[in-house]
This record gives C-alpha cells, structure tokens and sequence, in this order.
C-alpha cells in the first residue's frame, strides 16, 4: 500500500487506493513532518502526566551518558592518549558522535519499536490513519527525556572546542555545524533502515543496536584503533565513518588511516543525502512486503 | 516442599523454552553482543598497548575480560530486564493481584522465571560472543575444571544478586505507579558500578574501593575475575562469599518490601 494514499484531510473521501496525483512531493514531505509534530506532542503530553517518573528519567539519560564520557576521561588518565589522540581530541570525537545520535533518537529512534507493533497487529491501525506510517511509528512515546545525551555530547563538544590549540574561524564552525546535521540525518537514516529489517524478521529490534549504539561506540574512539578491514567496512558499507571520522580528520588536520583521498572527508552531506534515499526505499519496500493479519 | 521445588523447576524449565522460541530475537542481540564486543575489544588493545599491566591484568586478560563481560552482559541483565517487564506490565493491567493470591511464594516465582530466562541467555547470547573473542581477539578460556566450577558458580550468584536489586526497583512500582524512571536510573549505575564499562580496578582511589564493596560488583566484576584466574585460592571462596552475603542481604529485603507491598495493593476489581 502506498502511503500516499493515505494523506490529507478528510479521510472519509479519500479511501482510494491510488496516490493522489495532486500532491507535491514538497506538500507530502511537509504534512509527513506535520503529522509527526502531532503525534510527538501528544505523546509528550501523556509522559508528562508521570511527572515524578518524568523527572527520573530525564536524570538517568543524562547520568548515562555522562559516565559514557567519564569511561574515556579513566582510561586517557592511565595513558595520556589513545591511538596517538588526546583527552580533548577524544571528546571532539565523543560529543560530536552522542549528539548526532542523540538528536536521531529522539527524533526517530522510536522507530525501533516497528516489531512489536506488527506481532500485536496494531501497525494496521497506523496505515488506516490519515497521516505516513513512519512519522507516526517515529514519534511514538516521544519524550524530551531522551535530549539527556545530545545535550551532553554539546557539553562535552564546547568543552573539547575550548581545549583544543585551534584557532575557531568561520569555515571550521561551519563544517562542525555541517557535521553534526549530515551525522544526525546519518544515524536518523540507519535507524529507520535497521528498523525495516523488522518487516520480514519481526524480532529483529536488537539487530541495529549494533549499528546505531554499537556506532555511537565505535565513532567515540580515533579509527586508528581499529582494523582497515572495519573501517572500510563503515566506509563503504553502513556510513558511519562520515558522521565524525572523516570530517573531523579534515578539521584536525591528522591523516586518515585508509588512505583515502581528502573528498572523502567533505562528503558527509552528500552521504547523509543518499542514506536517506537509501533507508527510504528500504522502508518503501517493507511497507510493501508487510501483511496485515487482518485483526 | 519437594513439590514446590518441583514447581519452581517447572517454572524456570517453562521460562527457558518460552525464550527459546524467541529464535530471532536471539540472533539478533547475539550479533549485537559481537559487535560491541569487536569494538571495546579494540579499545582496550590499544589501552593496553600503550600501558601493559594495566589494573593487574596482562593484554590477553584485559581481551578476555571484554568478551566474558559481553557475554555476561544479558544473562546477568545488567541493564536490567528479564522478569522486570513482565512484572511491571501485569502491574500496570492489575494481572499482579492473580499473582498475589497463587499459593506460591511472590519471589520465588519471579525468582525463578529469571533463572529459567538467564539459563537460556547464558547458553546463546553468551557462547556466541565468547566462542567469537576466542577466534577473532584469541581471548583465553581458563583450562582448568575449577575454574570453570568456580566461574559457573560465580554466574548463578550474581543472576540471583541481580534479581534481587531488579526486584526491589520493580516493586517500588506499587508506589510509584511506573518504576520505569527509576529502572533507568539504576542501568547507570549497575553499567558503571558492575565493571561493564571498565574493570573497577581502573577507578580511581576511593571510587575503586566503594565499587568493589557494592552488590553490583558481583554482576560482572567478580565473575570476570574467577574465570581469567586474576582471583584464585581463598580470593577466590572470598569472592564467592562476598556474592554470596549480597544475595542473602538483598532478599531479605525483597522480602521486606514485598510485605509492605503487598499490604498496600488495593484490587479495584473488574
């Protein structure tokens, strides 16, 4: 079933199965956001009514990244450096990975729930409504509490900014700026895309942990570290060394373990824009793969 | 009481084959155990390229350690988990009234319910990360029997001292209405405090020497350090006696809460 079918106002007159020709891809994307803003607030509103419980998690998420960072700041103080890369650099690395990840999660990353609502037959409720499936399945028990970890990763990335010898000019701020938009819609797309894998193996919700926790780990360590074998592979493979590797061995002016020429670490938007299509058409094909049991 | 051990080991034999089925489920977060296995893996080869010996542990020791710990990491529900959800979801619909008046002890069903569930996770999602540290990081498995006795003893302590902290987070949800908030505060400090993120031997004076007294030290700490053989001999019967008195104090006040707790529900009917 397409989605589109299932936009705009009056649902009782728009129970056609073909898409509505009238409709810009400009004007779907717009009420595909919209939706997702209504559905978030709502569920805002339901979390708020646990105020206490509210409150607690809200500390938790920020504690739980905190001591994330303060994992790195034990070892470096045993060695100094890691890799060859110091406290300072490190937390470039960490604040730029926590806060792209962080933002994608609470913006999509309820997406992961897709499973259970397929197994207690309830994605079928979504598709009824007038509204994308997937800035409904995005925004469901969506909460601020989640903001403990991008809100962090700043903390950690003004920190890091101040304590590094660079010298802060416009070009630079502006490529972190674009690191951190290109690494957000990087993450925001693995998320969406692992969470399809749910489509044909419903239980599936640990499977891109790996990918998007697992990365927010990996992209938190210099790539030095790691085998040629691995970083190839989330070159080329799952993007992840375009969220903050590559870009920040431009800024930091150290050389890239692969060996690749320097385009690679100015790519992150274009890779961020062809992820999306990517997790897009993934999430296209599984729409079409699903069927309802009918409940 | 011979048969109410035998239903206890019904329940834990039931709870077993019905993660069993979860056959998805199981891959996928076996997967996800590898993964992060590789990468903190690589982290403390570099750490400890750049200082051996570090925290008493040699680099094998220091590889072994991350991949037990992965291993571990479910079973033990570090981060909290297993019988949790299943607790505070018939909390939440008022199923846990039918669970108060079965004639069988409260915790000792929840009990165990989880040692079914860990059994079942120790078997896949912690041969499959191990097997993995030892073909791809040559992490080391211990060849003596007694260590292996020793280790395996030291995983049932502490699946029971993580049921009992979990127990006691999840019944607070009597009073709270959703334990949820405070369930997410203490996955902070059991993944630091346990020795999940970082050996506790690498804290800093006076933090190493609270983490290391705390019940969370036995959830992957201790275990951790029976099966790389960093505690043999007495440290080795002490550790398990230092599990052992968690476990006791902490179902003591399980019971404790659950008596209180249970003189506060009020079944609404319907």
């Amino acid at each position: 079933m397409a989605e589109s079918s299932l936009i705009a106002s009056p649902p009782a007159e728009r129970l056609s199965v073909e898409p509505l020709p009238a409709e810009s891809p400009v004007a779907r994307l717009r009420w595909a956001v919209v939706s997702w803003r209504l559905a978030a607030a709502m569920w805002m509103r339901a979390a708020m009514s646990y105020r206490a419980n509210f409150l607690l998690t809200s500390v938790g998420s920020l504690l739980a990244t905190f001591l994330d960072f303060l994992v790195l700041v034990l070892m470096l103080r045993h060695t100094g450096r890691l890799g060859g890369w110091t406290l300072p650099e490190i937390g470039l690395l960490y604040g730029t990975s926590s806060f792209a990840l962080g933002v994608a999660d609470v913006l999509v990353g309820s997406v992961e729930g897709l499973g259970q609502r397929i197994a207690s037959g309830t994605l079928d409720v979504l598709l009824i409504r007038p509204a994308p499936a997937l800035s409904m399945v995005c925004a469901e028990r969506f909460t601020l509490r989640r903001l403990g970890r991008p809100l962090q990763g700043l903390l950690v990335l003004g920190w890091s900014m101040g304590a590094l010898p660079i010298a802060w000019t416009w070009p630079k701020l502006l490529l972190l700026a674009a690191l951190l938009v290109s690494g957000t819609v990087i993450f925001g797309a693995i998320f969406v895309a692992g969470a399809t894998v749910q489509f044909w193996w419903g239980e599936s919700r640990e499977f891109q942990n790996a990918f998007t926790y697992g990365g927010a780990t990996l992209l938190s360590h210099p790539p030095g570290i790691y085998g040629k074998q691995l970083l190839a592979g989330v070159t080329f493979g799952v993007p992840l060394a375009f969220v903050n590797w590559l870009p920040l061995l431009y800024l930091l002016g150290r050389p890239d373990p692969l060996g690749l020429p320097p385009a690679f670490e100015l790519a992150s938007p274009l890779v961020a824009a062809l992820s999306v299509l990517g997790a897009a058409l993934a999430w296209r094909a599984g729409l079409r793969a699903y069927r309802g049991t009918g409940s | 009481m011979d048969t109410s051990a035998g239903l206890y080991l019904a329940m834990a034999r039931g709870s077993f084959r019905r993660y069993s089925t979860y056959r998805v489920a199981t891959l996928a977060g076996a997967f996800t155990n590898t993964v992060f296995g590789c990468i903190l893996a690589a982290t403390f080869l570099a750490l400890w390229r750049a200082r051996p010996g570090l925290g008493g542990y040699d680099t094998t020791q220091a590889v072994t350690y991350i991949w037990v710990s992965q291993a571990l990491l479910v079973a033990v529900a570090a981060w909290g988990g297993g019988f949790q959800d299943d607790l505070q979801a018939r909390l939440r619909t008022g199923d846990i009234a039918v669970d108060l008046y079965r004639p069988v002890d409260f915790l000792g069903w929840w009990l165990a319910a989880d040692l079914g569930r860990a059994a079942f996770q120790l078997l896949t999602r912690g041969a499959v990360p191990l097997v993995a540290g030892v073909l791809l990081f040559h992490a080391r498995l211990p060849h003596s029997v007694l260590t292996w006795t020793l280790f395996l003893c030291s995983v049932l302590l502490a699946i029971t001292v993580s049921f009992g902290l979990r127990f006691l987070v999840s019944v607070t949800g009597f009073w709270l209405d959703d334990s949820e908030g405070l369930r997410s505060l203490m996955l902070v400090v059991s993944m630091f405090l346990s020795g999940m993120l970082l050996p506790l031997g690498l804290f800093p004076d006076g933090l190493r020497q609270a983490a290391q007294a705390l019940p969370w030290a036995s959830l992957v700490q201790v275990p951790c350090d029976l099966f790389l053989e960093h505690r043999t001999g007495r440290a080795a019967v002490a550790a398990l006696g230092f599990q052992l008195v968690w476990a006791v104090l902490l179902f003591a006040a399980g019971r404790v809460a659950q008596s209180l707790a249970t003189r506060k529900v009020v079944v609404q009917g319907g």
